[in-house]
């Protein structure tokens, strides 16, 4: 079994977990200061242009931007789900989550090509013949940058964590993982979480100012 | 030009003006605290290195110690407070420079790559040079074309950056007349080190006679005064305008209550911002109909305009 | 002494190298890498020093001089200094020093070479078609707009760099937690580590919002996005605060690798343990976290407000205590020790003099009437040289020596390197102290030509910089000779304490034959008596 000795730096399976696993959440937290910045960025111009913000806000897709979030809920239930049944040994039903979480994520980023399609149709995207006919235009030309970058740095991101979950995938349907030694499925269950939990912080900002009331 | 070195000895303080004197006793304040530390720290190094090197064997090493609370307590609180102290004095000094004192001359100047513009407010234009009186205090009102620059007098101790889309201020107060140094100090591109130029202060008299000399289209508020026609302000702003607009007159320094329920005080910068960004802050009670000149107006433009509306009277509007 | 098997025989073809996961490879595969970086930013530096002989730009044109000095710090900074201790002697010793057998995450420790070589040759072909003349801050709006040089190149350079220093730092924090030998707890840790992992907290915290402001910068150019471009309602100040939220923590990653280093040396040639051990442990987790509070200081004059400015100003002098506690125990250490004055120990008083130096000056900047004065003068550019070059560098050339034998196996000549290390000493004073000078008489920074009164300073400064030009260069060969000529080296020839010099130099691959265990203090030097190998 491939999994069955630890690597060469460590004593036991054990260690070889807990550093995985705290390997992630360093790596999350330098996730978390990126994003961080460029939303921090965001909200300073938002207390600058409180009105023009929520005005552009109103152009974005509500609709796709909720049912993306659903979606990207829903597999991380899966995730979650993944790594539990992967726990108590159930590693191809493990591998079908994962995959279906996979598959949720390519759902996710098809459905975030075709808003780009129509908000390029429309002359939202800055840097792509971008047109907005109101004396607010630049605002709203600083509004839907911000909207591009962090949806593209996030789907970025999400692009890269369906590669991770169809590898765990594989890797877990081929019976790679003891009980003893799960932490591949644990640890790209963490990257999945952190990146749905930014798209959280991103469809507040993003899709709901302007909306209430 | 050789009375800008004399003014440069740090170790004297040059006193041109009362600011750059006291910025002069700070830094001999900095200077013997560092001292002190330094030669301290070289002495002890120095002393163990020698006193207790390997070939000294007769130096007496019973009864050391690895640690210590007292001393670490110790020191650790007389670097604090001497910090403190250094900190104060320089945050007061500071202070300082941000609030110009009554009755200071304003002035404009734009910084752009690479030269300096100065404008007075009777309309004399300068390049690169900026005259003033001495024992007066001076207001710039700068902004830039372009880039971030730096307006830097070292004679007077003061610096502050030029930035595009904003204004900022600077005084001083040259206490004799003498020739001075103008450096641009926030790197701007290719001629950055070229970008200096001189201030010139002259006894009141001279200056005088110095301003009347001068080429001038009108002064600053009067040609601002044309601009505001020209860039159909009056079609709002003026008499018998069709669109309910905030009056002018009397406005400049005046208290102005804004629609989200602040308040402003009517400066510069609230004209200038104004003009680029009108929708930043809508006076209470009217429609944000003002269009934004962003792009549409240079600074100098601004300037002149600005000139002019504080020509129109209100509190503290003298120029 | 044979030649066993260690790290350095076994299989010794590019192809084993190029894919080595043994962090003592990849230790060296970063030296020279480097290595390469500083004679390059350092030809710069020459230039620089050259035109500025004479008052006039007569050497080089000014757009020439602007790309000169904005590649000399962008190439110091990033591909030299703030590598340096972690990536070299950091990688090479951090696993031996707490007796594993390898990092973490070995992989990623390759990954992150391969990521440096990326992103260092992107910057080099950003050199190579004309280079980039914003300065290393890339101030807006003159980069996103202004500047006719390659912005975008120069800024993808770092960006791919910067994530070789977020995994590097990430792997230091996760061996440091979780790979100590048995009996190796915290408080026996030698501080060299815990300087480490005060680093890696910044690299790994920091080092991402460089990540997305330079992308910012990035699209605001190619595609006019107008974030800091005041014209399109953005706010060039933005930047400033961005960049600096990063750039001033990372001063501290790169001067506390060298403090650590500095408290190894100190104790091995004072053979004493380091006083006020958990004080100056401490202090280095306190120069990291208060080190994010300060950026605004690099902004008194730009327009940030005047309460900004106090916060600021308030914070740099409190995390300037930590440094000054450092000094003091580094001092009292040697109060009764038996003090040897080999090379290491050499460039560690070095870097405590220049150090401090560096730092006092850090003082008249804190203070804020006074760093409206000197704010982008020389008197900013002599502070950090005497921290990042008399502080950083000697401390890495101190560390360099130290651990050469274990490194390589072999002695380096003791007489030709403590030559060096008090020609480096005069070399960097002379060529840096009158740059004060410069900075008090109000000479700006960044100046292609001058007003001729500054010159004699400059033809000082200049002149110091051929003589540590040449100091420099001595121990390129003396070192390398001592690769092929130099005595062979025991597994402990300074005879002193820390898991590294129990296991052979080199090491083998494995670091260790048996697991080791810890039972004593750091730095216990009771058992070691005063005898040591001398290796002139």
């Amino acid at each position: 079994m491939p999994e069955a000795r630890p690597a060469r730096q460590f004593v036991d399976l054990r260690q070889q977990h807990d550093v995985a696993r705290l390997g992630m959440w360093v790596f999350i937290a330098t996730e978390v200061l990126f994003f961080g910045g460029l939303i921090l960025a965001y909200c300073v111009y938002r207390s600058g242009y409180p009105a023009e913000f929520a005005e552009a806000a109103r152009h974005t897709k509500i609709v796709i931007g909720t049912a993306n979030t659903a979606i990207l809920l829903t597999s991380s239930f899966l995730v979650a789900w993944a790594v539990e049944a992967a726990r108590l040994r159930e590693s191809r039903f493990a591998a079908l989550l994962l995959w279906t979480a996979a598959l949720l994520g390519v759902v996710f980023l098809s459905l975030k090509g075709a808003e780009y399609a129509m908000e390029y149709h429309e002359r939202l995207l800055p840097g792509l013949d971008f047109s907005f006919a109101s004396p607010q235009a630049h605002a709203v030309h600083l509004f839907f940058s911000f909207y591009i970058v962090a949806t593209g740095l996030h789907a970025v991101h999400v692009a890269v964590g369906i590669a991770v979950l169809v590898a765990v995938g594989i890797r877990a349907h081929q019976r790679a993982y003891l009980e003893a030694y799960h932490s591949p499925i644990t640890v790209a269950g963490l990257y999945w979480h952190f990146v749905d939990l930014v798209w959280i912080f991103l469809f507040a900002l993003i899709y709901l100012p302007g909306r209430s009331g | 030009m050789n009375n800008w070195i004399e003014h440069a000895n740090p170790l004297v303080p040059s006193g041109e003006t009362a600011h750059a004197g006291s910025v002069d006793l700070l830094f001999d304040g900095l200077l013997a605290s560092a001292l002190l530390v330094l030669l301290l720290l070289f002495f002890l190094l120095l002393r163990f290195a020698i006193h207790y090197r390997v070939g000294n064997t007769n130096a007496d090493r019973d009864h050391r110690i690895q640690k210590s609370w007292r001393l670490e307590t110790a020191w650790t609180a007389a670097t604090l407070v001497a910090f403190l102290a250094l900190f104060v004095w320089g945050a007061r000094l500071y202070l300082n420079l941000y609030d110009a004192p009554a009755g200071a001359e304003t002035i404009y100047v734009i910084g752009k790559q690479w030269m300096w513009q100065v404008q007075h407010l009777g309309g004399q234009r300068e390049i690169n040079e900026l005259h003033v009186a001495a024992d007066h205090t001076v207001r710039l009102i700068m902004s830039s074309q372009d880039v971030i620059h730096s307006f830097f007098v070292p004679a007077f101790r003061v610096k502050r950056d030029v930035l595009p889309g904003t204004s900022e201020e600077i005084w001083f107060r040259p206490r004799k007349p003498g020739v001075f140094h103008l450096f641009c100090a926030e790197y701007c591109g290719t001629d950055h080190s070229r970008m200096t130029g001189r201030i010139v202060v002259m006894p009141q008299p001279d200056f005088a006679q110095w301003l009347v000399r001068q080429d001038v289209d009108g002064t600053l508020a009067a040609q601002g005064a044309s601009l505001f026609r020209q860039f159909g302000c009056g079609g709002c702003h003026g008499s018998g305008a069709t669109v309910r607009s905030p009056p002018l007159e009397g406005l400049y320094g005046k208290r102005v209550p804004l629609a989200d329920g602040t308040t402003q005080i009517a400066d510069e910068r609230y004209l200038r911002d104004s003009i680029l960004r009108p929708r930043a802050q809508i006076v209470a009670g009217y429609e944000p109909l003002m269009p934004s000149f962003e792009g549409k107006i240079s600074e100098e433009e601004i300037i002149k305009i600005v000139a002019y509306l504080k020509s129109l009277g209100g509190e503290g509007a003298k120029p | 002494m044979s030649e066993a098997r260690n790290y350095l025989t076994e299989d010794n073809s590019i192809r084993s190298w190029l894919l080595t996961t043994d962090h003592k490879r990849v230790a060296i595969l970063y030296f020279i890498a480097i290595t390469v970086f500083f004679f390059i930013g350092g030809a710069a530096a020459a230039l620089i020093r050259l035109e500025l002989l004479t008052p006039q730009g007569d050497l080089v044109t000014s757009d020439t001089y602007n790309r000169l000095f904005s590649m000399h710090g962008i190439i110091m900074v990033w591909f030299f200094l703030i590598p340096s201790i972690p990536s070299t002697l950091g990688n090479f010793i951090v696993p031996l020093m707490i007796g594993a057998r390898d990092l973490a995450f070995p992989r990623l420790n390759l990954t992150s070479w391969y990521l440096f070589i990326a992103g260092g040759l992107t910057t080099l072909y950003a050199i190579f078609v004309g280079g980039v003349d914003t300065g290393w801050t890339f101030y807006t709006p003159f980069s996103t707009i202004y500047s006719n040089s390659h912005v975008v190149l120069a800024v993808t350079g770092v960006f791919i760099a910067g994530f070789s220093s977020i995994l590097t730092g990430l792997n230091f924090i996760v061996t440091i937690h979780r790979l100590r030998a048995p009996g190796l707890t915290w408080y026996r840790l030698p501080l060299f580590l815990w300087s480490l992992y005060a680093t890696s907290v910044i690299l790994v915290l920091a080092t991402p919002v460089l990540a997305i402001t330079l992308l910012l910068v990035a699209l605001d150019r190619a595609f006019g996005i107008g974030i800091f471009d005041p014209s399109r309602g953005g706010d060039p100040l933005l930047f400033q605060h961005l960049f600096w939220f990063y750039s001033h923590p990372a001063v501290y990653i790169m001067i506390l690798p060298g403090m650590g280093v500095v408290s190894e040396l100190i104790a091995c040639y004072s053979r004493k343990a380091i006083f006020g051990y958990k004080f100056v442990a401490w202090s280095a987790i306190a120069i990291a976290g208060v080190g994010f509070f300060v950026w605004g200081h690099h902004m008194f004059v730009s327009g940030q407000s005047a309460f900004a400015g106090l916060v600021f100003s308030f914070m740099s002098f409190i995390v300037a205590v930590p440094s000054a506690i450092k000094v003091f125990n580094w001092t009292a250490t040697m109060h009764k020790g038996w003090i040897s004055y080999d090379a290491p120990m050499l460039y560690a008083l070095g870097f405590i003099g220049l150090f401090t130096v560096g730092g006092l000056s850090g003082l008249f900047l804190a203070c804020l009437a006074y760093d409206v004065y000197v704010t982008d003068t020389y008197f900013v550019v002599a502070h950090f040289h005497y921290i990042m070059v008399g502080g950083m560098v000697t401390a890495y050339f101190g560390g360099l020596h130290y651990w050469w034998p274990k490194i390589t196996g072999r002695l380096y000549p003791e007489y030709w390197a403590r030559a060096a290390a008090i020609l480096i000493f005069f070399g960097f004073n002379m060529t840096f102290f009158p740059q004060f000078i410069l900075g008090v008489l109000g000479m700006p920074r960044r100046y292609h030509t001058y007003p001729p009164e500054f010159q004699i300073w400059h033809v000082m400064s200049s002149t110091g910089a051929s003589i540590l030009a040449v100091a420099y260069a001595l121990p390129l060969f003396y070192l390398g000779w001592s690769l092929f000529f130099g005595q062979r080296a025991s597994a402990n020839p300074w005879q002193t304490t820390g898991l590294e010099w129990q296991t052979p130099s080199p090491p083998p691959t494995h670091n260790f034959e048996t697991p080791p265990e810890v039972k004593r203090k750091p730095y216990d030097f009771t058992t070691k008596g005063k005898a040591r190998a001398q290796n002139a």
